[in-house]
């Protein structure tokens, strides 16, 4: 399931054969991965610098621990955020709410960053765009 | 490639919305007025074109049982190339990128538990040489979702709840018509 579907007009009954189980069976199975989460989403991956939306930003925020959750709710409540995640801080980084903006332009994503800081109140934050696409691939499951 | 409005409308509608029928192309067709013919050859151009780079399940890797982490490094300008290619490496690094800042180099690492994460990280700096790794587990996720509207004129910052995507046709997206048990037929 996570290779992709093949383009045929019956895809999970050739899966199934695959797996030597019935086709309604898969996707019994398929719909109930996805109703536990298992399955996070079940559809296309798609590349979104094609699509226009060619730059994106990685914002890092310096929240006080009372503050986070409704900065994060406010955050994820942006269509331009994707991800929004807070994570570990120690003594050499410090900044702990991540959200990644997407914009058409890096000038539409420093916009949308002022937005959220004025959003949420929180003033300290940095903007980290990239300058390079090192590796990007999905990760290969029990392999 | 060029995408007219129904490409549009078909990329916008999969990312989330794709049937888990027997015969889901047919019944996207439908919902788009179109055949199943057709959406068949617009899916196979926009692979070929890149534009979808999948079409499948999106697994949730905490609910696999895998943990991950986001780690930093501080690459001195010379070294990037050979950095990058000891980090780029390992298997359980999805993504690696260049940042404009002291910390510049940016990648996210996944294993199977904890003590795996932390041999990698241990290994990245003996083999870098670089000691001022810093990694940052998640502690909480408040959104995950990457689902692109084509069809939106205007994407200006609503601070609404969600996303809403606009999807035309008689399935419900994502939803399951038989929640709960499987009987293995």
């Amino acid at each position: 399931m996570q290779e992709g579907l093949p383009l045929e007009s019956r895809p999970f009954r050739v899966i199934a054969g695959r797996l030597d189980i019935s086709e309604e069976a898969l996707i019994c199975k398929v719909r109930e991965m996805i109703s536990r989460g298992v399955i996070r989403r079940f559809g296309a991956v798609v590349r979104h610098q094609d699509l226009g939306y060619k730059a994106n930003v990685m914002a890092v925020w310096k929240v006080s621990g009372d503050m986070v959750d409704k900065a994060g709710e406010i955050f994820s409540g942006f269509s331009e955020v994707s991800h929004c995640y807070l994570r570990e801080t120690n003594d050499r980084w410090q900044y702990s709410l991540f959200a990644m903006i997407h914009g058409r332009t890096e000038e539409e994503c420093r916009d949308i960053a002022e937005s959220m800081s004025e959003a949420s109140g929180i003033k300290e934050y940095q903007l980290l765009f990239s300058t390079s696409e090192l590796k990007k691939e999905s990760i290969e499951y029990f392999t | 490639m060029e995408l007219d409005n129904l490409d549009k409308k078909l990329v916008t509608i999969i990312q989330s919305g794709f049937p888990v029928t027997p015969e889901p192309f047919r019944d996207l067709a439908q919902s788009l007025g179109t055949s199943e013919e057709d959406v068949l050859v617009r899916i196979k151009r926009l692979m070929e074109n890149k534009i979808i780079r999948r079409l499948g399940g999106v697994f949730d890797s905490r609910k696999l049982g895998y943990t991950s982490t986001l780690c930093a490094l501080n690459v001195p300008p010379g070294r990037i190339d050979h950095v990058a290619g000891v980090v780029n490496g390992y298997p359980g690094v999805t993504h690696n990128y260049l940042r404009d800042h002291h910390y510049n180099m940016w990648f996210t690492l996944m294993a199977l538990d904890g003590e795996e994460i932390e041999n990698i990280l241990g290994e990245i700096k003996n083999r870098t040489g670089i000691n001022n790794l810093i990694s940052l587990p998640a502690v909480k996720v408040y959104k995950i979702r990457v689902n692109f509207n084509l069809t939106e004129g205007c994407h200006a910052g609503k601070a609404g709840k969600g996303d809403s995507t606009g999807i035309a046709g008689g399935f419900t997206p994502g939803k399951p018509a038989f929640p709960g048990n499987c009987r293995e037929a």
